[in-house]
């Protein structure tokens, strides 16, 4: 990264430039979509769980800096969790890894909060169809 | 690719422009030596400061063939707006509540007539056609017999198009309305002639003709009543007090006369360079989609807007890559805003049609006169990379070549 002057922190651009866990899991264990293309951005969130670990995260963002750093920031926050682990994973949480977001993109982390409900909620509903299996 | 720390390439000129050094040093001497004020005009350096200012405000008149006494020294086009519109309200309160702008005006415009309107006034916000063009049968169909006052911007920054300014002059005319335009965007890069375009009043900024920052014009046919919005002495024949900002003035003259001299030239480099970024981006991605008029444009400028790609992120790219341009992305919009509803896609996209769910992924080019061929092909081959980055991180694209429609 050169030393351009930026809106943002250098861990932002470092993970914006870079965004780690950029792709789609094939064999994932829920997909979660948020936001839309009217409000500038989307968030698409790839989990893999095994046995209440997650064992892969991956994402597509479409948006702005901050949306796609919070994006790959989640996922490595992700990866290796527990379930358990990351429910209690916040915005904010998300924010003070990325050395902070302007106050105007503080948004941009809550829909990488959202994802991850939306994700987490729609692995619980598809194990409340099986008995006895692990539930957050 | 490796990002490219050694290239700084400015194509943002819609938002402002680097100070020509010849106007720079035209300055320099009337911050330290003749500091005076040109209101002290008994002793030599009050004098000199006045004889300066007289000067300055004849050159500046030139640009835009006026005489010098029409020309209105204020601190750049936002004052020179206000002063306008607002000050022309108030000395002719007689002509009515019904203001007429169009709908793709300057914040500076369009944010004081929505003051206006609370206070009040009617406004009527002029719909203009897909290319960015107020149409004339459309301020006829909007004239009332209260309509006190019409403005309409002489060029779009953000889309690039210029008005048939003349045409809609003589409509207001004939109708006897007072007609103002903001040239802010378009006076010192495109010929100007405020008696051939009809207007009463023609707002005019130095720092997007290579002059300073905090100086601007505003032109007054003689005649017409304003209120003065900034009270205080008797500067400016009591329309704008404060001691002028000679040192800015000076250099607003400066580059005033440098664009006199320099226009032609300045227009053919820049066509040639408008040219040549539009053939490189046409063709190329069936989903970029050129703004504003392709032909009654101002040099230099190229806009357009992307599916499946988010503004502000191409924004940092670019950036990333040594190139700086802008967006009107609402996500680009206000960084140092409190919060999200600080951000605002442009009202200048919706206004030319294009859905709000684009309006993320708009681009505006604007190059100037120290730009070059080779930065132009610089852009067109970091671009197309920048572009396949961002590509590859969007769901919408992802969807769309599973055959899906990301925008439904």
């Amino acid at each position: 990264m050169p030393e351009g002057a930026s809106p943002y922190s250098k861990k932002v651009m470092d993970h914006f430039v870079n965004p780690r866990n950029m792709g789609e899991i094939a064999d994932a264990t829920v997909v979660a979509d948020v936001g839309n293309p009217a409000c500038g951005d989307m968030m698409r969130l790839y989990l893999k769980i095994e046995n209440g670990i997650i064992v892969d995260a991956k994402f597509k963002t479409f948006g702005c800096g901050a949306a796609i750093a919070t994006s790959s920031m989640l996922t490595e926050m992700l990866k290796g969790k527990s379930l358990e682990e990351a429910k209690s994973i916040s915005n904010q949480a998300v924010a003070e890894a990325l050395d902070g977001l302007p106050p105007v993109k503080m948004h941009c982390s809550v829909m990488a909060e959202e994802a991850l409900i939306k994700a987490l909620e729609q692995y619980n509903q598809s194990q409340e169809q099986k008995p006895g299996s692990f539930e957050v | 690719m490796q990002p490219d720390a050694q290239r700084n390439i400015y194509f943002d000129h819609a938002a402002t422009t680097p100070v020509d050094s010849r106007v720079v040093e035209a300055m320099l001497p009337y911050f330290a030596e003749r500091f005076g004020n040109p209101s002290s005009h008994v002793h030599s350096k009050g004098v000199e400061a006045n004889q300066e200012l007289d000067q300055s405000r004849e050159t500046v008149a030139r640009l835009i063939n006026a005489p010098a006494e029409t020309i209105i020294f204020t601190s750049g086009a936002t004052e020179a707006n206000n002063l306008a519109i607002r000050g022309y309200l108030e000395a002719n309160q007689e002509r009515g509540k019904h203001l007429i702008i169009s709908e793709i005006e300057h914040y500076s415009v369009i944010n004081l007539c929505l003051k206006l309107k609370r206070e009040g006034y009617d406004l009527t916000l002029l719909p203009v056609d897909n290319l960015g063009l107020v149409h004339p049968d459309k301020l006829n169909a909007a004239m009332r017999r209260d309509t006190a006052l019409i403005s309409i911007q002489h060029a779009s920054s953000e889309i690039g198009t210029i008005q048939n300014i003349k045409e809609l002059a003589i409509i207001a005319k004939e109708a006897g309305i007072f007609f103002h335009s903001d040239a802010a965007a378009s006076a010192g890069n495109i010929p100007i002639d405020v008696v051939d375009l009809g207007v009463d009043a023609l707002t005019v900024s130095a720092h997007n003709f290579y002059g300073p920052k905090g100086v601007g014009a505003l032109y007054l046919k003689p005649g017409i009543k304003l209120e003065a919005q900034i009270i205080g002495g008797f500067q400016e024949r009591g329309y704008r007090s404060g001691t002028e900002n000679l040192a800015g003035i000076v250099g607003m003259a400066k580059a005033a006369e440098l664009a006199l001299t320099e226009m032609p030239q300045r227009h053919e480099h820049l066509s040639g360079l408008q040219q040549r970024l539009w053939d490189g981006l046409s063709q190329k991605y069936e989903f970029l989609h050129f703004t504003g008029h392709p032909s009654q444009r101002l040099p230099g400028h190229v806009s357009f807007w992307m599916e499946y790609i988010e503004g502000e992120s191409l924004l940092l790219f670019l950036n990333v890559y040594g190139i700086q341009t802008a967006s009107g992305s609402a996500c680009a919009s206000n960084m140092r805003g409190q919060d999200e509803h600080d951000l605002a896609a442009s009202h200048v996209l919706t206004a030319v049609g294009v859905p709000a769910e684009y309006c993320s992924g708009s681009l505006t080019v604007s190059m100037g006169k120290g730009n070059t061929t080779n930065e132009v092909d610089y852009f067109l081959q970091i671009f197309p990379q920048v572009v396949e980055r961002l590509l590859a991180m969007s769901p919408l694209w992802a969807d769309k070549l599973k055959g899906k429609n990301p925008y439904q």
